[in-house]
């Protein structure tokens, strides 16, 4: 940790948060707010005077509440940056009548109550993502007794109360007498592999972390009876089972079968619980002078917003998704950020020091290379054909277009900027944009192709690049079934999903089309998606008025993580299909075939042509 | 459309019995041969394997093809690969289309190989049908910011801060918290040297 403080090429910048992201590999932009710490960092020696005088006492986060810290104080004494601050929450303030016995305490003057966050806006090349999780709170559990019981304790708490640098200085007191528990027992997987009220995966840490505890009691007091009861004792990892054998053979008890509920003896406060054991074959009752929950692990609360920011997206656990599950798991889909530790799934220090090493020599590679290839992916204008109307301008997620509506000057496109999502050529109602290697041609074609022999038996489905192709690719490896008639489009993203590609399809026989991308909030290009979304709006009421069903036209979000219901949206829409008669699509070609005649008609001069999403609307 | 003439090679994969389990590869081939300007189509076993990449490059230079299509796995696995190969043997990369027979063929209808083989049939059309309106295109170069930012100052972060830090790149680790450490910092001894964690 002091290597970080002390490293020239890290600029370490706590209490901050990260607010804004914009820009892509090799080029964000980072918005950080820096939080006032109303004491100079730089300054402080740690000399703990302000924190003497400190007339506030609160519980010590650090310490898990065993301890008192004050209002003006260091999080714990190893502490990087090794300064203090002040908690303005519970701080009584400058005036001078109200407290301000901090300020007089500290004789380098580093104290500013007045102190104020700052913003800075950084610009880096590449960002790894290493928030971490939580630990999962077992006050649901009320059967465990947690909030109601003193001696049942966390297994964090148990750390606190176990650690030479804790607030008992390493003698293990249980909570209610300070007495040393002679009788511990450890119930394992709590919040963990369970289908209600807690997570249904396996939080890969809490089996070892307790082995090695029991192993800690045991060399502390080498008496002391220790139970462990559990589901099955993971040691799956390298010196993991020889640690386990040691337990065993130090006398720990290994009980398999979970308590049903922990009861509590009011007057020595000592708990009862009673647990089949499987192995045995019995019912048996155990009475502990301490019980130590062994936590699982979960996304953190705040990892939504994060990935908002970042454009990432989440497995069904809530961990952040990977580009691929084997082959690229430390790379984000998005490009330029990567993971290491917990926030992509939960692993002990070994596996996130190993996963930080992967992060930091991925994003080296991109960092060392000086220059990085965009993809051919950009938008193009056709000079000729803008008006400068402004429309692509408007729709752009990344402000990549500039077009000057009043001077008449057309549009123009900064390929660094551009990532091709495709939107502003969907938009642009005078085919004024050409998407390189995504063109109207070729998208006509693919239509066309699929649908030369027998288009009423299939489906035309359009999916984005990274999260519905994805979530198709996904459904293929899980190996899960459905109906074959499908035929797929892949565009980089749904954005890029022109009306008259549907309306093509459909004028060709199509009986059901389908428009998919990544869930709204996901969209791989910011929200691009929103255009998708409106422009199916559009096409519904247009269909409707043209006396299409507009149900033949679904809009669907599926993610790359959504193999199972990419399948269940292809089973539905082939059901879906079976509804669409022979005749129904007759009367679908004729009139659209009649609507484009008379669209063409429209576009002759002082005639008002029909209005796109993006001129109607706001995302 | 480009003006010059449309010189199709298409490759069909077997990807081991992963494709041509539930695929008829061979009936995919002969079909791909008959479509216009398909000059040449194969079967191979595993066309991203070498000798399967060699067959594209030698039949590139054979059939003087412009056109690259191959109906294999999903390009998000693949498309590099394949655009590298034929890259090595002149062609612009933009002048590859994939067919994904795999994923989204062979792997979802594993019972139904009539099926599969039709459907696998239209995705090598509309990858070929595609292909013929594809041109070169030219990747820009974009410069890089030689810093990056670590969010999180747990032991992950630490750790790749550090790493990025010793190999020369200024590095802004960002925590929320007022100290780094994070939960790993409130351990007591950790396995399996049983030290101190911090």
């Amino acid at each position: 940790m002091t290597d970080v403080g002390r490293h020239p090429r890290i600029e370490l910048m706590t209490l901050s948060e990260v607010e804004e992201v914009s820009g892509y590999i090799g080029n964000f932009k980072v918005k950080v707010r820096k939080k006032a710490r109303y004491v100079n960092a730089k300054e402080c020696t740690a000399c703990d005077k302000c924190a003497e005088v400190c007339p506030v006492v609160l519980p010590d986060e650090f310490q898990q509440g065993f301890s008192s810290r004050k209002a003006a104080y260091i999080p714990f004494p190893q502490a990087v940056p090794a300064a203090y601050l002040i908690d303005m929450e519970h701080c009584l303030g400058n005036n001078p009548i109200a407290c301000s016995k901090c300020l007089d305490a500290c004789d380098k003057q580093c104290i500013d109550l007045n102190m104020e966050d700052e913003i800075v806006e950084l610009e880096v090349g590449t960002i790894i993502v290493a928030t971490g999780m939580e630990i999962y709170d077992p006050t649901p559990l009320d059967e465990y007794g947690y909030t109601r019981f003193e001696n049942v304790v966390t297994n964090i708490e148990f750390e606190r109360l176990i650690c030479g640098s804790g607030p008992t200085d390493g003698n293990l007191v249980r909570p209610s007498d300070h007495q040393t528990p002679k009788r511990i027992g450890f119930i394992q997987c709590v919040g963990s592999r369970t289908d209600n009220r807690g997570n249904p995966y396996c939080s890969n840490v809490c089996c070892m972390a307790t082995v090695k505890d029991s192993l800690l009691i045991k060399e502390h007091h080498p008496d002391a009876e220790v139970y462990v009861f559990y589901m099955d004792i993971r040691a799956f990892g390298k010196g993991f089972e020889d640690l386990f054998r040691r337990s065993k053979e130090e006398g720990v008890h290994y009980i398999r079968g979970m308590p049903g509920e922990i009861t509590e003896d009011p007057t020595t406060k000592n708990l009862r619980l009673k647990v089949e054991n499987t192995t045995a074959g019995r019912v048996e009752e155990y009475e502990l002078d301490m019980v130590v929950l062994a936590l699982g692990l979960e996304p953190k609360q705040d990892l939504r917003h994060l990935s908002s920011l970042l454009n990432l997206s989440h497995t069904s656990d809530g961990f952040v998704m990977e580009a691929h599950p084997k082959l690229r798991p430390v790379d984000a889909p998005t490009p330029g950020i990567f993971f290491a530790g917990c926030v992509e799934a939960p692993k002990d220090i070994k596996d996130s020091v190993t996963q930080a090493g992967a992060a930091a020599s991925r994003s080296s590679i991109i960092l060392n290379a000086g220059t990085i290839t965009g993809e051919a992916l950009k938008a193009v204008i056709d000079l000729d054909k803008c008006t400068y109307c402004g429309v692509c301008a408007k729709v752009c997620p990344y402000g990549a277009i500039t077009v000057d509506v009043k001077g008449k000057t057309e549009a123009r496109v900064v390929a660094a900027a551009c990532a091709g999502c495709g939107t502003c050529a969907a938009e642009c109602r005078f085919d004024a944009i050409t998407m390189q290697h995504f063109s109207d041609e070729q998208i006509m074609a693919q239509i066309d192709a699929a649908l030369e022999e027998e288009p009423e038996k299939k489906i035309i489905s359009f999916l984005c690049n990274w999260c519905s192709y994805a979530g198709g690719d996904l459904a293929g490896v899980s190996r899960l079934q459905y109906p074959a008639n499908n035929r797929f489009i892949r565009t980089m993203c749904s954005g890029r999903v022109d009306e008259k590609f549907i309306l093509h399809a459909f004028e060709k026989g199509a009986p059901i089309v389908l428009l998919s991308g990544c869930h709204i909030g996901d969209c791989h290009y910011i929200d691009a998606n929103q255009w998708t979304k409106r422009r199916a709006e559009k096409l519904w009421s247009r269909m409707e008025k043209l006396g299409i069903r507009p149900e033949r036209l679904q809009l669907e979000w599926i993610s790359s993580a959504e193999g199972a219901r990419f399948a269940r949206i292809m089973r539905n829409l082939e059901e879906m299909r079976q509804k669409v008669t022979p005749e129904e699509i007759e009367h679908t070609k004729k009139a659209l075939a009649r609507y484009r005649m008379s669209k063409k008609s429209a576009k002759e001069p002082d005639e008002p042509a029909e209005e796109t999403a993006a001129e109607t609307a706001q995302p | 459309m480009v003006d010059e003439e449309l010189r199709i090679g298409v490759f069909v994969c077997d990807c081991g019995l992963n494709i041509a389990g539930s695929v008829d590869t061979e009936e995919v081939r002969r079909f791909a041969e008959g479509l216009p300007d398909v000059v040449v189509a194969v079967r191979n076993r595993y066309t991203c394997a070498d000798p399967g990449q060699e067959e594209i490059k030698k039949n590139i230079e054979e059939y003087k093809l412009n056109r690259v299509v191959v109906a294999s796995c999903t390009p998000l696995l693949h498309e590099k690969t394949f655009r590298d190969c034929i890259s090595e043997a002149g062609l612009n990369p933009y002048l590859l289309e994939m067919a994904n027979i795999r994923e989204q063929c062979s792997w979802v209808h594993l019972h139904d190989r009539e099926a599969a083989t039709q459907k696998a049939k239209d995705a090598v059309k509309m990858a070929i049908a595609r292909a013929r309106y594809m041109s070169p295109e030219e990747e820009i170069k974009i410069p890089v910011t030689d810093k990056a930012m670590v969010i999180g100052g747990g032991i992950a972060g630490i750790q790749a801060a550090l790493d990025l830090a010793d190999a020369g790149h200024q590095v802004y680790l960002v925590e929320k918290q007022p100290s780094i450490g994070g939960i790993m910092a409130q351990l007591d001894k950790t396995f399996p040297t049983m030290d101190c964690s911090i």
